[in-house]
This record gives C-alpha cells, structure tokens and sequence, in this order.
C-alpha cells in the first residue's frame, strides 16, 4: 500500500510541470483549447487545421457544443486557456456554458475562436455582438461577388470568394507574404462602429454584398463593398485575443487544399492561402507572436540609483524599462523606435522617444518641468498586433524647499547695500544727534 | 459709624484700604470664575459627544497640526500635500495660516514638559476654549482701558458666554478663528492702550499681537484696515497727537515686517490692494507731522497756509499717481472677490459663485443677530450713546471698531464673531454705566442720611444733595426698579447663552443626533462610519472624487487622494468637478477617467431626513461648474425656477449623474410609513426617477443610514 502511496505521489510530482503548463504571464502561449463542434465529423473534415494546432504543442480537447458535461471552468479556475467554437448551428450550449460564460472566460484573459457559418444561431450571433461584430441579419444571407469570385470547376451562384484584401501587418499575419487569395464561403459580418477595438483582417472586395443567393433582390442588401468583413480580430484591454470569422468551411481540409484562381486573373494558384494565413492568425490569436512585456521600471535622479519617493522641480532624472516580446518559446528583445515616454499631469508635459540599446533595454533622461503636482511616467505603447503596453508609474513633484533656494543673488545686492548703509547712517545719527552740541 | 470711638480717622484710614483690598479681592475672584466659565460652557459637545474635532476645516487643522508635532516645523513649513487636489498638489506650508497648528504644537510640547501625557487630539480640542477663556482677561483689560474696571468686569462676563463667540470656540472647533480672536482683541487692547500712553512698548507689544493675528487667521485684514481707518478719523477730527504717532508707525512698520514673514501672506501686505490704506495713512502721518513741524518752525499764518496747499495737494497727487501706476503695471495687485463682496454684499452672488454657495458666507439674517447677541442687541446703542458722551481717543475706537464690524457682521454670517467682541465691549459700557449710575442714586441717599448726622461736606455735596433730596422717592423706587429689570435682563441673557450652546452650537456636525420615535437620541455615526471604510478598504493611492466640502474629512479621516477640498484655492479643479456631477453619466465618465478617480462619494440624506446634504447642495454644483464650462446650465435643472426632484423634475435633473448616485437603489425602499417607497423624507417628495441604471459606476459602500454613498469607477469595457 506504501508503495501505490510512494508511486502516486511520485508520479503527480513528475506530472506536475506539465499539469501546470498553462496560460501564465511569464510563458503566455496558449496550452489547452476546448473546441466545441456541431458534430465529431468536423474533426475529420477540419483536421488539417487541428492537427496544425496540435503539432505546435497545443492540447486539443473535443467536445460537442450540447454536451450537458462541459464546463470552462471548475472551483473557480479555468480548465482552458482558449475556446474555439466550431459550432455555428449550435442553439443552447450543454453544461454551464453560456453567452455570460463565455464572456467572462474572455474577460479574465483568454482567447476565443469563433466560425459562423450560414444559418448561424442566434446564440452564435450573440456572441459575435459581445465581441463588437454584428453578423448579417438575414439567416440565410451570404457574402456574393460577382467579380471577386473565385472560379470553380461548377459555375455557382459566386458564393465562394477569392479575397485578397488583407490587414497590413507582419505581427498578425506573420512575416511571410500571402501570396495565394483566401477562399472564403459563408456569412458577412460588419464591425461595430462603436467598438474600437475590433479589426477587419480580411475584408470583402468592393463588389461584394451580403445576401441570400436563392432568393431574388428586393431591397439594397444591408451590408456592401468592404465594409463587409470576412475575417475579424479584437485585442480586448486585458489582451485576450478574439477571432470572429462567417466561414466554417474556410478552415476546412477542403478549402485548405484546393487550388484557387480568381477570376478575371490568369494567375492560378495551386493551394489556396486558407492554410497559411489560418495557422499565421492563429498564431497570433494563441500569444505566439506580437505579445509584449515591460519589466524593470526603474527612474531614478542622475547620478543616483535608488529610485526616490518624489522629485523636486527641475531635478535631473533618468527613466529605463525593458520591453521583451515573446517569440512562442522564449522572451526576445522587442526592438523598436518609437517607444515613447509621458511625463504626465493632466497633459504630458514632456514627452520622449525612448533610446533602445537592441537588447530591451529602454530609456531617457529629462528634466522635471518647472511645475510641481502628482505625475505619471506613462508608456503607452498600442501599436497594431502588439499587446498593448501601458505602464503608469505615480511620482509626486514638490517645489523647492525654503532653504534650497540661492542664498544670496547679485541683483540683490543693491538691497543688501541700502540695508547696511541704513543701519550705518543710522548709527552715526543717532551718535551726532546724542553727542553734538 | 454714628457711635465710633475717638480715633475714628484712624479707623476710617484703615478701613478704606481694606475696601480697596476687598475690591480686588472680588475683582480677582472675579475674573476667576469668569476665566473658568468660559471653559466649562465650551464643554457641552464633549459631554454630549465625545472628544473629537467638529466640522470640516477643522479636521484639516488638525491634521496639518499632527504633522507638525511628526515632522517638525521645517517640514511642515515645506510640506507639500500630493494627497489633496489631485493631481495638482497644494503647497500647505505656504498656504495656511501656521498660528494655530504652531500654537497648539507648543501647548502639547509645554504638557508633555511638564509630563503631563496628553494626545495632541485633546490639546486641540481644548485650544479654542482656552483661548476664549484668555479673550475674557483682554476683554477686562480692554474695557478697564476704554471706561473703567466695572466696564472690565461686565465685558468680560458678557463675552464668556455670548454665542456669537461661542459658535466658533466650543471643544473641539478647531478652527482658526479660535484663537484669531483672541489675538485680534488683544492687538486693539494693545493699540489703545499706546495710543492712550505714546508708550513705544505698547506699539511694540500691538506689533507683535497683529503678527500673531496674521499669523492665525485671514482676518486680519479687518485689523490692517481698521486702525489706517481710526487713525484717520482721529487726525480728521483734530486729535492728532504725538502719542498716535509713535503707536501708528512703530505698529505699521514693525507689523508689515513681521506679517511678512508669514508665507501666506509675504509680500501681499506690501502690494496688495487691501492693505494699500495703512499704508496711505502711514504717508499721511508724515506729511502731517512734517506740516506740524512747518508750522511750527513759520511763524507766519498766511505763509503756512500757502504751504499747506501746495503739500496737501502734491502729496495727494503724488500718492494717486503712485496708486495708479501700482495698479496699471500689475505691482499692486486689486481687490480679491472675498474683499469686494464684503464691501458689496450683491458681487459674489453675481461673479463668485464658490463664495456665495459657501452658508457662513450668506449675509445674515435678523434672528441669528438675536441669537447670538440676545439683549447686547439693545445695549449696543445705549453704550454707543454713553460712548459719544464720553468721546475719548478709546472710546473713539471702540465705537469705530463696533460700528464697522456691525457691518461686516450684517454682509456676512460668519463675521458676526468678529463683531462679537466689540457689541460686548460696548454693551458693558452699558450696563456697568447704569448700574453705577443706580447704585451711586440709592448709596447717595443712604449717605446723605449719614451725612446729615455726621459733620457737614463741600459747597458742591450739599448743592447735589439739595438736588437729590428734590425727587427722592420717586428716585429710589425708580432705581431699585431699574436695577432689578437690569438683573432680570442679564440673568435672562446667561439663560440664554447656555440654551443656545448646549442646543444649537455643541453639535459636532461629523456625528449627527436627532430625536427617535420614543424621545430617545438617535446618533447617526455615518461619516466616520464611511471614511474608515475608505481607509480600510481602498487601495492606498486611490483618489476619490466627492464635492469638496467633504475633502478635509476624506484626507484627514479617510487617509485618501482627493480632487478637490475646503482650500477652494483653484475654481477650475472644483468646477471640473461639479461639471462632472452635473453631467450625464457618460459625459461624467469622461472626466472622472481623466481625472484619474477610483471613488465617487456622494451625501444623501433621503432615508434620515438630513438635509444638507448634496441634492440640495446640487444647484451650487451647476452654478460653479457652469461659471467655468457654459455647457452646463442653470436653468436645465429647474422647472419654471423651481428646484425638483420628484416626477415634474427637468429631465436633465433627473439623469445627471449626482442625482443617479444619490438615488441608486432609492426607488425600492419605504422610508416612512405609509408613503410610497422611494420617499425623500429630506425633500418630502416621492422621487421621480425610480429606476436608476448605473453603468460606469458600481456601488462600492453605502453607510448604515445612506448618508455616505460611495462608488467604485468601473475600468473601461474589455471588449469595446
């Protein structure tokens, strides 16, 4: 009985770095996902895609979506660091899983995947509006292009679309260039106006309207041109990262695979660029790429180095941070330009360029303003892809003391003079106006 | 007397020395009951309460005196607060009058030499009484100054117990004026008295009293101005006098180098409009004394009135011009609001709206003159009369000093304390008058009895007893009367005073009693209640927003950043705020995030039936947050000019954000029995919006009686 005791424990501490590799600021890739799926055939027909996730290390775990025993978290700690939703027809979530839930699971830090698809329910959309996008309203409307499409071997109601209309950015969409167009059959959707946050990374072409392919055109489709969005992120405050796309079959074996050639182009290309640009995106969605770190805050007076508790006005003062970013196995120095530094109350009062030495190390000097109150050293740095830093540091600012001011200043001496006159004269008056006579 | 032995001159002589010591013997005793009175009459608030500090400048007195007896002068006189008016910080040692934190400091540094183990928290809740204790021997010495030692010891009683006085100098009033008007009595006490002597020590002495008086309290401007004022009405009507030389520059020199050294103050006594008098005046004694010296040194009349016309008018032009260049070049610095309101009672309500909304600064109604002077109301224009028939350079002071501050104490609630003392100065004239004039009436006749069997008196006596013996019945009757109406008078006023301390002037006002169903007392602890919830439960460098009356308190009890406080030093940062309260919620957020807050924290009084509280405080919010901002204005929150919050409120009234955070939750709860729910019982309405959403703010504490409400800010959504 000892023995199973010596194993069982032995075992457990074996295991445990392994059951503890998750989602931590210190590694922030992503390690277990929940996918929910309509159905398990998703898994055969989708498996290029999965088996991309799994081959970097992800921890797949496959549920369906009205499964009554799934849960995102137990006793108050999630069970995954990321959830993709495969399940676009799916009306009620099984278990504790709701719009809330999900919500909350993103609010706390993790990141979501979600596919629609035509025919999306209207929890599917719900959680689309949670997220800032609104999909089409129309169940069975689809994104059509009558110029953008892309040719295929049965001339089709142009549903399937070659898009090539990508955001312009390395950090999302990864170094390399996408060279093939995007294969994309499903629901448009539009981003929230009021939603800052969210970004098209694929858009539609300027041809392309959103409606229902079987039925006639009565009235102007709601969605047009490229305001309609294919494929869209958000980086939420907390840096969970979101996608939101109106294509399950984008992610396909199928669409992975097959050729593409727009129309109106010559070029064909043997694969379409489904396959690169899913697992680029996907990439960044799971913090492998374009997440950032700032450690080491430290200011100090120059010439000093311990950091004082405030400044005084026109104090000399050097301010130093280290910003890494995390290449998906290891922190690597972030190396930018435009890092850049407030001295902040109310309005920034100076603002720098922070100088980097290439290796993470950023910093400046300056001099406190003229002006005493509370300030902030505040980096904020939200440039696209990247977490977005913002550091505030508070620093109250006091005036001189009595004491510290100049002791005696040459326009002054005039003064000094007439006093000491005075008292002189006043000396020899009072001595001529006693003794004379 | 009648069946005294032979050597009764020897007798007599020792008697009338034993008089004599009698006399003081009472006097001295006197004065020592009075002394101790005005302390015990003080007392009630720490009877009724318990030791602690009232209201709310206040607590920032003691708060500033806690750091001085932690960190030494040097600090405090450097100390700059980053934890009030975030995030601009006030430089407290250069802004605040020291006198008092430096006063009490050297109490409990003197206490604690004397081992006596006290807390600097009880040294400063007894400092106002004992220096209102201190007030009654200047104000004996004053009156024996201007009349006589009757006049002394009538004063002296009188302003032991006058409420006007005692509003501001109960325990634990830690205020100011506590001890400013101490000091400000003791610099006129002094002034007279050199005047009255030409004596350089006394002038030196009133220097030194009006440092002092600078040094506690602002009003000493009320000084700085009323004796260039005295000073002028003496030379105008002839009195002019080496000895008001010597007492006027030897105090204005020395007072201006002294009052200089006080940061606050600095180089305003020198440049600022409202000290520009004193300093006319100190000019005009120099040409007048010059003219004097002229005049004396020509013999001849018509020359010298040549020369008088030729100097009156160059140094007037001479003294106009300087003015008008100082003005012009921005050197003399004009008139502050607070100075011009006094002067008009109309202009702050016209341009000044921070001074205006504050209730002590609201011009003073009759009956509060009543209460706190009751009968010295009456026997202030009687001692006026026997002042006039009496005119000395003293009494001329008194009355000039009586009659101004009478003014002042008409523009202004608050200054009815600096009047307070002249009224009771004046009304001892009064009193002690009369009933001298009494007693002298019934002891005359008793000793023209005497006299009669004794040996006969001067020509002069026997014409006055002839005159007395005229009207003698009537005459004793008449006086006896007299002098049992003026008893009745006095004991009525100590009746009064004492009702209207313990009732009126010993509440706390941070601790909140009112009577229960049952008779009972009920306390409402609400405030400290919510600020040690602040401290306990916030996070250290969390800034919380709330009007800035409550600013002081939240510092001093809550130990946390806050926007905007008493100090209303910067109009803009308290009109950002009562924009933001004023505004609808996503406006306000807005600015609560640009302004880095944590907390809001309002005052309501709707469940208790408190009514100062921030509803109705909420139009002065409008009216000084739309005196910076127009957006915000006035007429938006009325309803044909009236002030509601029930169903006919203004729709912008009923969604701007104080009126949210007031009445979150309110719409569900009975107050009162038998009205609906959501009941205002300060208000005495059924609110009108009853479904308060809030959507950026959540409700962080609310006190046990919902007078202190307060939020927590919301971080920005995660997704949007």
């Amino acid at each position: 009985m000892g023995k199973l005791w010596l194993i069982c424990i032995a075992s457990i501490s074996i295991l445990l770095p392994f059951l503890c590799n998750a989602f931590s600021p210190e590694t922030p890739t992503d390690r277990r996902v929940l996918v929910l799926l309509d159905d398990f055939a998703i898994m055969s027909s989708h498996s290029l895609y999965f088996n991309a996730l799994k081959s970097r290390g992800f921890d797949l775990e496959f549920k369906l979506a009205d499964d009554p025993k799934i849960a995102l978290q137990r006793y108050g700690q999630y069970l995954y660091d990321a959830l993709i939703l495969f399940c676009p027809s799916v009306e009620r979530f099984g278990g504790s899983i709701d719009v809330a839930a999900i919500v909350n699971f993103v609010d706390s830090g993790h990141d979501l995947i979600v596919a629609a698809d035509v025919n999306a329910s209207d929890l599917i959309r719900e959680v689309g509006t949670e997220c800032g996008v609104d999909f089409d309203e129309d169940p069975s409307a689809m994104v059509i292009d009558h110029i953008g499409y892309a040719v295929s071997g049965t001339e089709g109601d142009h549903t399937l679309i070659a898009s090539d209309d990508f955001i312009k950015s390395d950090v999302i969409l990864g170094g390399k260039k996408i060279e093939a167009p995007i294969l994309f059959r499903g629901i448009g959707h539009a981003v929230s106006p009021a939603n800052s946050l969210v970004l098209k990374v694929l858009s539609a072409s300027p041809s392309a309207y959103s409606a229902n392919p079987k039925s006639k055109l009565s009235t102007p489709p709601p969605l047009t041109g490229s305001a309609i969005s294919l494929v869209s992120i958000v980086q939420a405050r907390n840096n969970a990262r979101l996608l939101i796309t109106g294509s399950l079959s984008m992610f396909s074996n199928r669409f992975f695979r097959s050729g593409v050639q727009k129309a109106r182009s010559q070029t064909k290309h043997e694969k379409s660029g489904n396959e690169q640009f899913l697992t680029e995106i996907s990439k960044w969605i799971f913090h492998e790429r374009g997440h950032l770190k700032a450690v080491n805050v430290k200011h100090h007076r120059v010439g000093e180095t311990d950091e004082p508790a405030l400044y005084r006005i026109n104090d000399e003062l050097e301010y130093a941070v280290e910003i890494y970013e995390w290449s998906g196995t290891s922190w690597e120095p972030y190396v930018a330009n435009d890092v850049q530094l407030q001295f902040y109350m109310m309005s920034p009062y100076v603002l720098k360029t922070l100088s980097s030495d290439k290796k993470g190390l950023y910093s400046t000097s300056f001099k406190v303003p003229d002006v005493y109150g509370v300030f902030q050293f505040k980096v904020e740095h939200q440039k696209l892809g990247y977490t977005s830093l913002s550091l505030s540091k508070q620093i109250p600012v006091r005036p001189y003391r009595h004491n510290e001011y100049e002791r005696f200043i040459p326009a002054a001496y005039p003064y000094y003079g007439a006093a000491f006159s005075m008292m002189a004269g006043f000396f020899i008056f009072s001595f001529a106006h006693l003794y004379s006579k | 007397m009648a069946t005294m032995p032979a050597s009764a001159s020897d007798l007599l002589k020792s008697f009338k020395l034993k008089t004599k010591q009698q006399e003081l013997l009472i006097r001295v005793s006197i004065l020592c009951l009075v002394y101790i009175l005005a302390f015990i009459t003080r007392l009630f608030s720490v009877l009724r309460y318990e030791s602690m500090i009232h209201e709310f400048d206040p607590y920032f007195n003691y708060r500033t005196t806690l750091y001085l007896t932690e960190n030494g002068f040097y600090d405090f006189w450097n100390w700059f607060d980053y934890e009030s008016w975030y995030p601009l910080g006030r430089i407290v040692g250069g802004t605040l009058y020291p006198g008092l934190m430096v006063t009490a400091v050297l109490i409990y540094r003197i206490l604690r030499f004397l081992r006596f183990a006290v807390h600097i928290r009880e040294v400063c809740v007894l400092t106002a009484p004992f220096f209102a204790s201190n007030t009654t021997l200047v104000a004996y010495f004053f009156g024996k100054e201007i009349w006589d030692s009757g006049a002394g010891l009538v004063a002296a009683i009188l302003i032991a117990v006058c409420p006007g006085y005692i509003s501001r100098s109960v325990a634990g009033s830690y205020d100011n004026e506590g001890v400013a008007i101490f000091a400000l009595l003791f610099t006129f006490y002094v002034f007279v008295k050199a005047v009255n002597t030409g004596s350089l020590a006394w002038s030196l002495a009133s220097a030194f009293g009006y440092f002092y008086m600078v040094s506690a309290w602002g009003g000493y401007v009320f000084i700085i101005n009323l004796i260039p004022l005295y000073v002028l009405v003496l030379l105008i009507t002839g009195r002019y006098s080496m000895r008001l030389y010597v007492a006027y520059n030897c105090m204005y020199i020395l007072g201006m180098l002294l009052a200089m050294q006080i940061r606050f103050v600095g180089f305003q006594h020198v440049q600022s409009g409202e000290h520009m008098a004193a300093m006319g005046v100190f000019f005009l004694m120099q040409v007048f004394y010059f003219l004097d010296w002229v005049k004396h040194m020509l013999s001849d009349t018509k020359l010298f009135q040549a020369f008088l016309r030729i100097t009156v008018t160059s140094a007037v032009a001479v003294g106009g011009i300087a003015l008008g260049l100082g003005m012009v070049s921005g050197y003399i610095s004009p008139w502050t609001g607070r100075f011009y309101s006094l002067l008009d009672p109309t202009y702050a309500k016209d341009h000044i709206p921070i001074i205006a909304s504050v209730s002590e600064h609201q011009p003073t109604a009759w009956s509060s003159f009543m209460f706190d002077f009751h009968i010295l109301l009456f026997l202030f224009p009687a001692g006026l009369y026997f002042c006039f028939k009496r005119l000395s350079d003293a009494t001329i002071f008194i009355v000039m000093y009586g009659l101004t501050s009478m003014y002042f104490a008409g523009v202004m609630v608050r200054l009815i304390l600096v009047a307070t003392p002249a009224v009771c100065l004046i009304s001892a004239i009064a009193v002690s008058t009369t009933v001298k004039n009494l007693t002298v009436l019934l002891r005359s006749k008793n000793k023209v009895v005497q006299t009669g069997s004794t040996k006969g008196s001067g020509g002069s006596k026997s014409s006055s007893k002839a005159l007395l013996d005229q009207s003698q019945p009537f005459q004793k009757n008449g006086a006896i009367a007299l002098l049992f109406g003026a008893f009745y008078l006095l004991s009525r006023y100590a009746t009064h005073c004492t009702w209207v301390t313990s009732e009126a002037y010993s509440s706390p006002s941070i601790v909140l009693a009112a009577r229960g169903a049952h008779g009972n007392r009920v306390i409402f602890d609400d405030y400290r209640e919510a600020y040690f919830w602040l401290r306990q439960n916030t996070p250290q460098d969390a800034k919380v927003m709330s009007w800035w009356d409550y600013g002081y308190q939240i510092t001093a009890m809550g130990n946390r950043t806050v926007i905007v406080d008493n100090n209303t030093w910067n109009n803009t940062h308290i009109a950002t705020v009562g924009r933001a309260m004023s505004s609808y919620e996503d406006e306000a957020i807005e600015i609560i995030r640009s302004l880095d807050v944590d907390y809001v924290l309002v005052v309501f009084g709707g469940v208790t039936g408190y009514s100062s509280d921030d509803i109705n405080k909420f139009l002065w919010m409008v009216r000084i947050g739309g005196g910076v901002f127009p957006v915000i204005k006035e007429p938006d929150y009325l309803v044909n000019g009236e002030y509601r919050v029930d169903k006919g409120a203004a729709p912008k009234m009923l969604n701007c954000l104080m009126y949210k955070l007031c009445y979150y939750r309110f719409g569900e709860m009975m107050t009162e029995y038998g009205k609906p729910p959501g009941y205002d019982r300060a208000r005495g309405v059924e609110i009108g919006n009853k479904d308060v959403k809030l959507e950026h703010l959540e409700e962080a504490f609310t006190t046990s009686n919902w007078i202190v409400r307060i939020y927590r800010v919301k971080p920005a959504n995660n997704r949007w």
